[in-house]
């Protein structure tokens, strides 16, 4: 590696990629060049760097100075200021004065600790911070039956929504022999409000493989896939250029570093339906067929993707394993709670300040994410609800404000953790609006197979419809509720089942909202 | 295809190149890049410390850039900043100058006196 004197860090991700990071990369290695300082001054892509509505944004380092809204006008001033006269470029300067009081909490971090920080393009980065001494220990020193073992020590569940134990999961496969197995990493992010899967990928995509290797070996899969979806470009991209390295490396391939273990792995993309989410769903999509669900049991575990035995976790749940092998499972465990070991990587959106990502540890508060990570609520709006869990998730009010956000806690409330989204909405929102959308969603993107689902989500739809339009009388409240419930206990898979959350949710703690719409227009109720 | 060898060898390799990105800097080399200093040529002084550096494969040295400081008359200036150390600030100097104080300064630890215009 040569050496430079700084290093400029420019996120890639996709919304910066569309708010013309690729164009300010490029004036900013022609001005540096123009002004011979090509040589001396790095020009790195990476993952994103946490901030978010601030266009597209910078690192400099070792200044350690991130800039915000770099346009390519900007470009010029930039590099003749900073990088020729050594003063930063203070109107565009967002660290300062912002990080006092959003930290970004690299020390607590462990599925997002690379991203923003090194070049995902690059594997020799990766190694650099300690990149597939995972893959190492567990290729190289650790049984098959040790690494499912320590998985189910370390306690780690399913970041995708349902939260089932990971280590238990792998233990159903695990033992099978004699058929080919396979492993694979549902990024098929579809939840609304969610896109921790991405930040993960585009960031740091060669954890994720590190985790997809581990994986393999633990339950003895010789092929693995990564079922993402089609929109996701970029980590499409990455993930391809990451895998190609790892093969150029020795990583995959045939008898990976000489100890006699296959593994292939291989990109399948997913059209962008929400269903295919759904375990079974995204096999049949992956076999070619069309995405609905399979019936269960048998479980994916045993007969999944073409009859064989197939495990499927969340990209999430992944990138957590190899920091769990590194340092294992009782590290992992005083992290987070006791029944919900290690991190969860949260999506904060609405109307909060700053809008972005955080990674912190399973049973932090609503409070603290919101006021700490998210910058507080927006000037001059105040906290109403939050919709945590994507679309199928739950309405929280201010009362729950204080609840410790893990698994087994939010279980008691009879609320879910989801996907980690965390949807933040102001006073001034009918929370009949926010479920006519969440209804409105599960309605286009129920696959139809079973009635319950197929019905019931065109049914609330009419019902929500006709209480905005003022035409239903209070028995509409009920008749939306027996309907969730019906498709809660009947619907096929998740799809329909998880609409009850919503549902009940918004008509426990909003009443008032959607007792404003009711017979607003009873002269004319037929 | 890479053996376990190689590849702990291009890890190690990495480790310590991500490490110049970080602060971990044993000593800081900083060049005053002000419109006089580079007038009369720091920019040079600046590549000659880069490639002197380079070339000896030190990991942990900073070199970073500053405005000037008041000694215009003095340009090109460099502090060189070590820990638990006074900081000392070298003048009039030339890309020669510049490796000298490599070679004797940040290698060896002994101060080039010759080439002195400020002590703390």
């Amino acid at each position: 590696m040569k050496y430079f004197r700084s290093h400029i860090l420019i996120e890639t991700d996709e919304a910066s990629v569309q708010q013309g990071a690729r164009e300010v990369m490029n004036a900013l290695k022609q001005e540096l060049a123009k002004h011979n300082l090509d040589q001396e001054v790095n020009v790195l892509e990476t993952g994103s760097l946490g901030f978010f509505e601030r266009g597209v944004c910078i690192a400099v380092y070792p200044d350690d100075v991130i800039y915000g809204n770099v346009k390519v006008e900007d470009v010029s001033s930039l590099v003749s200021e900073h990088f020729l006269k050594g003063r930063p470029l203070t109107h565009l300067v967002i660290e300062r004065s912002e990080k006092k009081n959003i930290p970004l909490g690299y020390d607590k971090r462990i599925v997002l600790e690379n991203s923003g920080n090194i070049d995902p393009e690059e594997i020799n980065d990766y190694l650099g911070v300690g990149g597939y001494l995972a893959w190492e220990k567990a290729l190289l020193e650790m049984k098959p039956e040790d690494i499912v073992q320590t998985v189910k020590d370390s306690g780690l569940r399913g970041r995708g929504g349902a939260g089932f134990p990971a280590g238990i999961k792998w233990s159903f496969t695990s033992p099978i022999k004699g058929v080919q197995k396979y492993v694979v990493i549902n990024a098929d992010e579809g939840e609304p409000g969610t896109f921790k899967d991405r930040l993960i990928m585009e960031g740091d995509p060669h954890k994720l493989l590190e985790g997809t290797m581990i994986a393999s070996l633990a339950v003895g899969a010789t092929k693995a896939y990564i079922y993402i979806r089609g929109e996701y470009k970029l980590c499409i991209n990455r993930l391809q250029r990451a895998i190609d390295q790892a093969y150029e490396y020795g990583l995959l391939g045939k008898n990976i570093l000489e100890s006699g273990f296959d593994l292939d792995i291989e990109i399948e993309t997913g059209a962008g339906a929400y269903i295919c989410g759904e375990e079974t769903a995204l096999i049949e999509s992956m076999e070619g067929n069309r995405g609905i669900p399979r019936t269960k049991p048998p479980y994916p575990g045993v007969k999944g993707f073409m009859q064989n035995p197939t495990v499927v976790n969340n990209v999430e749940t992944i990138a957590n394993v190899p920091a769990i092998i590194n340092k294992g499972a009782d590290w992992y465990r005083n992290i987070g709670t006791a029944e919900s070991p290690g991190t969860k990587v949260y999506t904060i959106l609405g109307d909060v300040a700053v809008p972005g990502l955080c990674e912190v540890p399973m049973g932090t508060t609503l409070r603290t994410i919101i006021n700490t990570y998210g910058g507080g609520m927006k000037k001059g709006s105040r906290f109403k609800s939050a919709l945590v869990g994507g679309a199928a998730g739950i309405f929280l009010g201010d009362n729950m404000l204080d609840v410790k956000m893990d698994f087994h806690n939010l279980a008691e409330y009879k609320a879910v953790l989801g996907s980690g989204a965390i949807l933040v909405i102001n006073d001034s929102v009918n929370i009949v609006d926010m479920l006519e959308s969440v209804i409105k969603f599960f309605r286009h993107e129920s696959c139809g197979k079973c009635v319950p689902c197929r019905n019931g989500n065109e049914q609330l739809y009419k019902s929500v419809r006709k209480i905005k339009a003022g035409y239903a009388g209070e028995d509409e409240l009920d008749k939306m509720l027996l309907i969730a419930d019906t498709m809660q206990k009947t619907s096929f898979c998740a799809l329909g089942q998880s609409l009850l959350l919503p549902v009940k949710s918004a008509l426990d703690m909003f009443k008032d909202d959607f007792l404003s719409y009711i017979n607003k227009k009873k002269a004319i109720n037929k | 295809m890479k053996s376990l060898e190689e590849l702990r060898k291009i890890r190690e390799k990495a480790q310590q190149d991500m490490k110049l990105r970080g602060s971990n800097y044993r000593i800081k080399i900083v060049v005053g890049m002000g419109t006089s200093g580079i007038a009369v040529g720091a920019r040079e002084v600046m590549k000659s410390f880069l490639e002197e550096i380079e070339k000896r494969g030190l990991k942990d040295v900073q070199i970073t850039q500053t405005g000037e400081k008041g000694l215009s008359s003095m340009e090109p200036v460099a502090d060189v900043i070590e820990e638990g150390k006074p900081k000392v600030t070298y003048g009039y100097l030339t890309t020669e100058k510049a490796k000298r104080i490599v070679a004797e300064h940040i290698v060896n630890g002994q101060v080039v006196s010759d080439y002195i215009v400020a002590s703390e």
